[in-house]
């Protein structure tokens, strides 16, 4: 199997389904980050059959909550001296910008590139927002 | 306090708000003389990307009667968003001319886009099918001032029920008045969307049922609230020609209603309402109209924070 060293400060986020891992590298915007990122995909799983995983190294202060719109049970491990010191539980964001399109062909943002995309969490338990200027629902069942 | 607020959804106005607005309009329309000055050198703009007179012509009213001028456009042609000019940069440079503005679009959720952009209070004038709040305003306000109350009555809704958005809005609007029965008068292809049943009439326990003739409900109503049914909305036209006559409210239908019932309807009508029944004292679709001036009235003052 692959190697990657361990971090021994930073970030771990782990448990991302397969596939999802370039997206989420993508979403928190890690390209723009000058320390060692590792992307792992494809990595054998016992609970998910396979998994990616998403190293970060020396950084911690990353806006993660954008994650748990995404696929709510990824596990994020903040690492520090080798050791894990904090396990963040991921939750529905309130709100989640530019991360969904409205697919509303009659939502003002469809002929309006430059408005922020914004979803508002409406139904907690069933993981539903929808588009706050038309109100259209976009179902989180990723 | 209304001052300074958008209205953008009929939702965002609490009961005590609404009643504000309602005892104001009622004053409104007792001393039309002590308003007549109230908006002198206030300004609104009637931005309306798509053609509806009737709504602009009811705002435009509304101003010139409290003393205010207006400015505007009535279609998209006409302004700069035929120059490719966007929602957000029209209603800042709005905002450097006039004290208030109401929106017309046809997109879904432009005028909350304007209301996050605007320094002025933005009062959406109808977005697409989504939201016409003013139409709500004015539908409380006439079987308020009609019936005397907001609550304790049988409705019936009829016609176009699953994409009438003046049904919608009307029916979450009247769910947080107490004991309202709603009867709702469709075909089967019309039928209100499972999510109104669902989010608002069951999950608020409230009562209400599905009938498709009117004939067979209209002794039960207070007020019948009647909407156009479009041909087009036909999956087939056996079915049109089976219906459409059930939707057309006449003086034979109008028998068996009660004598102090009401009959509305948002206007315009195509034949939903039979011309005949224009004299009877229970056809108000045309007080209706005029009520939605003084609520537009109403509105303006309170968001605009002016007094008599």
């Amino acid at each position: 199997m692959l190697k990657i060293d361990s971090v021994e400060k930073g970030i771990v986020i782990d448990h991302i389904k397969a596939g999802l891992g370039m997206e989420i590298y993508n979403y928190l915007n890690l390209d723009k980050l000058d320390c060692s990122v590792a992307l792992i995909k494809n990595v054998k799983s016992k609970k998910l059959g396979k998994k990616d995983i998403i190293k970060v190294e020396n950084v911690i202060d990353i806006d993660l909550k954008v994650l748990g719109f995404i696929d709510p049970n990824i596990t994020i491990n903040i690492i520090e001296n080798d050791r894990i010191v904090d396990k963040i539980k991921l939750e529905l964001p309130e709100e989640v910008i530019n991360v969904v399109k409205c697919k509303n062909p009659r939502c003002i943002t469809s002929i309006e590139q430059e408005i922020e995309q914004r979803f508002k969490l409406v139904d907690k338990d069933n993981g539903i927002y929808r588009c706050i200027y038309c109100d259209q629902a976009y179902e989180n069942n990723k | 306090m209304l001052k300074g607020k958008h209205l953008i959804d009929p939702m965002d106005l609490s009961l005590e708000q609404l009643d504000q607005i309602f005892n104001l309009a009622d004053d409104i329309i007792k001393n039309p003389k002590d308003y007549m000055e109230v908006c002198k050198g206030k300004i609104l703009a009637t931005l309306f990307y798509e053609p509806s007179t009737r709504t602009r012509l009811s705002f435009e009213s509304a101003m010139h009667r409290l003393g205010g001028s207006v400015v505007g456009f009535s279609s998209a042609g006409s302004s700069s968003a035929a120059k490719g000019e966007s929602v957000a940069d029209t209603v800042k440079t709005i905002a450097c001319y006039a004290d208030i503005c109401a929106m017309r679009h046809p997109k879904e959720g432009a005028p909350k886009v304007a209301s996050l952009k605007s320094d002025i209070p933005v009062i959406n004038a109808g977005d697409g099918g989504h939201q016409h709040p003013t139409q709500t305003l004015t539908d409380l306000l006439t079987i308020r001032s009609l019936k005397g109350r907001l609550n304790d009555f049988t409705i019936g809704l009829c016609g176009d029920l699953k994409f009438g958005r003046t049904v919608h809005s009307l029916i979450k609007a009247l769910s947080r008045y107490s004991n309202i029965k709603f009867i709702l008068i469709s075909p089967e292809e019309l039928k209100i969307p499972d999510y109104i049943k669902e989010e608002v009439l069951i999950k608020k326990d409230i009562q209400f049922k599905e009938v498709e003739r009117i004939e067979e409900v209209i002794g039960e109503l207070d007020i019948l609230y009647m909407t156009r049914v479009q041909r087009e909305r036909f999956f087939n036209e056996e079915d049109y020609v089976r219906l459409k006559d059930s939707y057309i409210l006449d003086k034979k239908k109008l028998k068996n209603a009660k004598q102090d019932m009401i009959v509305l309807h948002p206007l315009p009508r195509v034949n939903e309402i039979s011309v005949e029944i224009d004299d009877d004292p229970r056809a108000c679709y045309f007080k209706q109209v005029k009520y939605g001036m003084f609520v537009r009235m109403a509105l303006i003052m309170k968001l605009l924070g002016v007094e008599k």
